[in-house]
């Protein structure tokens, strides 16, 4: 909770020093490509930037407060709302690969660990090392290449749903699969799966390799350790040894590695909704880009950065759980 | 009335590695007796505890064994395919390490580590699990067992520490008791007080157990008979009364000398001239003790050593022993 | 270590890891696409050909042709010095520059140190990919404000070790014996405590090279940076994929394989040089 405090004010101070270090004149960036000197003006006004850059700080930090993000240019929207609402499209996104790369990853370190140096330690190693290689994006487009375009067995890559076949679920948690089932969809529910597989499988294959890096390196280390050798000396069982000892010390490691995760996969996010057409805060921000509409750009990597410090304390207050030594120490 | 429980004969054993053979152990042979503590004595590599993990069966996969046999309760260990020696260990020898706090589970109730020994050899049912923990905590003198049941090693000293151990490793009563440096980390008070507690255990249950320390004074002081090994040799084998008075290997001997107790003051301490040979060659002599010993004579190169007996419970490893 | 001791060591990492002479081979090769590829494609990477449009990889055009009709194979070997080029300027600097940053933060400890340590945890508590986005979004597209972006974002890699890493050898006893010399603190730091820490440094420089490519080729192709109609890997992916719907698929393969190789390779070298620099902690 304490090092969340310090960062989520760091993040602030940094994405307000990043838009007043604009080159040229903030006001010309905020008020978008089409603006005359007029609208220039009238934005220079609104935000302040006619006062002092403590004054202005302190503007931007009240507006925070008030929930407020500037105005979009592109969707007339406040950016916040526009945030809001696409979101949960993204988490489901993010949560949905994080859960396919530890289901692949973790099983694949603890295997190569049991047995280092063997056929299956060395396909594993094989099989991070080439998948580290691939851009996210790359592999998006080659899975929509082989599993849309020649095979046709994935959808088309457009989207959350089919809304042609299917009916949006009722927002209730904002996450598709959550919310078809709620509704009681099963069709539903598998068209939305249907079309999470492809995009969730291309931002996982990166997380691979450091994931079960780590969960082998700290395989090993555990089952080299001096608790391992009195629970065989004791006679336990190879499974108690293998999973009940040295794994739930080596998900200690694996856990504190799943900051680094996430900051790639909130990163590559934005790449793969770019590909799959999904209406998350990455495509988003995105055409905000392009757009240059600055306060959606501002307000976007303002709301990664403060789901990223969030995502961090959660992994911090999970370590506690495992270790009861860090739960000692705070 | 002697009655043998373990007996380890003629065991050699090889490590594979990179750079040659090593030859860690070689025509090791000793016994225990129920109710007895047998002392082994060394310096570090020289093959101490290897001879523990190999009765145990937890030698690592680059050991193999040469020849020998260690034969316990009536039944050959080595012949033991791996299910069976698992089912024995814990049960009935048990094993304890030096540096307590981390030969236990970091981030598991040691209560719940000695009931998972329990409940793996089955000598209890589930719901009677955490009161057989509790009384094992008890057993070993651990003052306020319940509560200790729920703690977790970093919140407990080394001492203590090492009475958890003992305490799982005692649960399933086991009828030799291997205790590999048990005393090293702790402080001198303590160890005292853990020695203490692993003699009384024996006597209580007439078990065996098998003291692997490179503490001389120690062994002196706790064990009943002490074996002394040298570079994967045994060297010496003697009741400890008679090894103290009259060592009859020279590295025995040697060790005594620097042994502080043995010593009136630090100057008259001896320090052991030489180290422990390349067990990798080839050319190992018959005496690894050859090129240390101040005793040496042309018939220690000629033909092999034999552990012999000196007198009915004295062997010794030397053509001139004292 | 002697230069005879490297050697045995790269021999060693040679020999048990044949994938690092792999590395080593693409290296090589795209060093030399880097270095001289422009003056030996076989087509200009710029010039468009409306009679070739959108042709399939043939004999003359190994990679096929764009939308444009432009030789992707050209293009593909042509922009190997500017991703390369982006990523090891990054790299380079982002080194130098969070080595000296950590090391002084690390030397002098204080106020100093808090102030550097708080600009470090402020870059990290961004996913990268995302202050990168932003720092190109608010500079401007272009190619030095992908390497600036590219810099901030590594720095805190390099500073953060150097400043652990000096802070445990500031008090050594060679650095001690060093100051009671008279030498000044630049003097002892350059001399005596960074030349210490260079080797896995370098490990580190290596492995996050793989990692600048990808942030530089991801930021193209979202739009930020490199602009058409330069060749550019991730530019190139990017335009491809528009044609994925209609099977053309070469328009983006060959790009994406480039960047693949790229990457694979600079991966394996930083391992194979870890191994070479510390080999106890082969994995």
């Amino acid at each position: 909770m304490a090092s969340a405090v310090p960062s989520l004010i760091g993040v602030i101070l940094a994405t307000f020093l990043l838009s007043r270090a604009l080159p040229g004149d903030p006001a010309v960036y905020f008020a978008g490509p089409a603006a005359n000197a007029e609208s220039v003006q009238q934005v220079r006004e609104s935000l302040g930037l006619d006062k002092s850059l403590p004054e202005q700080l302190l503007l931007y930090v009240y507006d925070l407060g008030r929930g407020s993000l500037g105005q979009s240019l592109t969707t007339g929207q406040p950016v916040m709302d526009d945030l809001i609402q696409r979101l949960p499209a993204s988490m489901e996104l993010t949560f949905g690969a994080l859960l396919v790369a530890i289901v692949i990853a973790v099983p694949m370190g603890v295997f190569a660990a049991a047995r280092p140096n063997s056929i299956v330690d060395h396909v594993c190693r094989g099989t991070v090392t080439i998948a580290a290689a691939f851009p996210t994006f790359f592999v998006a487009l080659l899975l929509v290449y082989v599993f849309y375009y020649l095979l046709g067995w994935a959808p088309q890559p457009l989207g959350r749903i089919d809304e042609i076949y299917y009916v949006a679920p009722d927002p209730v948690t904002g996450f598709y699969l959550v919310d078809t089932l709620i509704a009681g969809d099963v069709e539903g529910f598998r068209g939305s799966l249907a079309q999470l597989v492809l995009p969730a499988i291309s931002l996982a294959l990166f997380a691979l390799a450091p994931i079960a890096r780590m969960t082998r390196a700290a395989m090993l280390t555990a089952l080299g350790s001096d608790f391992v050798r009195t629970a065989k000396a004791n006679g336990l069982s190879g499974g108690k040894v293998l999973f009940g000892y040295a794994f739930r010390n080596a998900l200690l490691s694996i856990t504190n590695i799943m900051g680094m995760i996430f900051s790639f996969l909130l990163g590559s996010n934005v790449l793969i909704e770019q590909v799959f057409g999904w209406p998350g805060i990455g495509a988003y921000a995105v055409s905000a880009v392009i757009a240059s509409d600055y306060a959606a750009v501002q307000g976007f990597i303002l709301m990664m950065a403060v789901i990223y410090v969030l995502l961090n304390l959660v992994v911090d207050l999970l370590a506690g759980l495992i270790d009861p030594r860090v739960r000692f120490e705070s | 009335m002697r009655e043998p429980l373990l007996r380890v004969e003629r065991l050699s054993l090889d490590f594979r590695t990179r750079d040659g053979r090593v030859k860690a152990l070689q025509d090791v042979s000793f016994h225990i007796d129920k109710g007895e503590i047998l002392g082994i004595v060394g310096e570090s590599g020289s093959g101490k505890s290897v001879s523990a993990f190999a009765i145990m069966g937890l030698l690592e996969s680059t050991a193999a064994i040469g020849g020998g046999s260690v034969h316990f309760a009536g039944a050959d260990l080595l012949a033991n395919n791996g299910a069976a020696m698992k089912a024995m260990r814990g049960r009935e020898i048990s094993m304890i390490f030096q540096s307590p706090r981390t030969a236990l589970n970091p981030i598991r109730k040691v209560g719940r580590q000695i009931e998972d020994v329990l409940l793996r050899h089955g000598p209890v049912a589930k719901r009677d699990a955490k009161k057989k923990a509790i009384e094992a905590l008890a057993r070993v003198r651990i003052p306020d067992a319940e509560r200790r049941y729920d703690a977790y090693p970093f919140e407990l000293s080394g001492g203590m520490c090492q009475r958890v151990m003992i305490a799982m490793a005692l649960a399933c009563e086991p009828m030799l008791l291997i205790a590999d440096e048990p005393t090293t980390g702790l402080d001198v008070t303590t160890q005292a007080v853990v020695m203490d507690l692993i003699r009384e255990m024996v006597d209580e249950t007439r078990m065996g157990a098998l003291l692997i320390t490179h503490d001389l004074g120690l062994a002196g002081e706790y064990c009943d008979r002490i074996v002394v090994m040298h570079a994967g040799h045994t060297v010496e084998d003697a009741p400890t009364e008679v090894l103290l008075a009259k060592a009859a290997h020279p590295y025995s001997a040697k060790l005594i000398a620097a042994t502080p107790a043995a010593a009136d003051e630090i100057s008259q301490l001896a320090s052991i001239p030489g180290g422990l040979p390349d067990l990798r060659r080839s050319d190992l002599p018959f005496c690894r003790f050859r090129d240390r010993c101040e005793r040496r004579a042309e018939v220690c190169d000629a033909e092999p050593l034999p552990f012999a007996e000196l007198a009915g419970d004295h062997l010794v490893r030397c053509w001139r022993p004292a | 270590m002697t230069l005879a001791a490297f050697a045995k060591d790269t021999r060693h990492a040679f020999t048990e890891n044949p994938l690092t002479l792999v590395a080593f081979v693409i290296f090589t090769f795209l060093v030399i696409c880097a270095l001289i590829g422009p003056s030996v494609v076989p087509y200009d990477p710029l010039m468009t050909d409306s009679n070739a449009r959108m042709m399939p990889p043939s004999a003359e055009h190994w990679f096929g042709t764009d939308q444009l009709g432009r030789d992707i194979f050209s293009r593909v070997i042509v922009a190997a010095r500017l991703d390369l080029g982006m990523a090891v300027t990054a790299v380079a600097i982002s080194f130098c520059l969070g080595t000296a940053l950590g090391a002084i933060a690390g030397y002098r400890g204080g106020f100093v140190d808090q102030l550097i340590g708080r600009v470090f945890d402020t870059i990290m508590a961004f996913p990268l990919f995302v202050l990168a986005m932003g720092i190109v979004a608010a500079l401007g597209n272009s190619v030095v404000n992908i390497i600036i972006a590219t810099v901030i974002i590594n720095l805190p890699f390099y500073g953060r070790y150097a400043r652990a890493e000096v802070n445990v050898r500031r008090d050594a006893p060679y650095v001690e014996a060093a100051r009671m010399g008279g030498n000044g603190s630049v003097r002892i730091l350059t001399r005596h405590i960074v030349p210490n820490i260079l080797p896995p440094m370098m490990v580190q420089a290596s492995l996050n090279m793989g990692w600048a490519i990808l942030n530089a080729a991801g930021l193209s192709f979202i739009g930020l940076g490199v602009r058409p109609p330069e060749a550019e890997w991730g530019i190139m992916v990017s335009e491809g994929a528009s044609y994925i719907f209609s099977g053309e698929w070469w328009t983006f393969f060959f790009p994406g394989m480039a960047l693949v190789l790229a990457v694979f390779c600079f991966n394996l070298l930083g391992d194979g040089l870890r191994d070479m620099i510390d080999p106890r902690r082969r994995t």
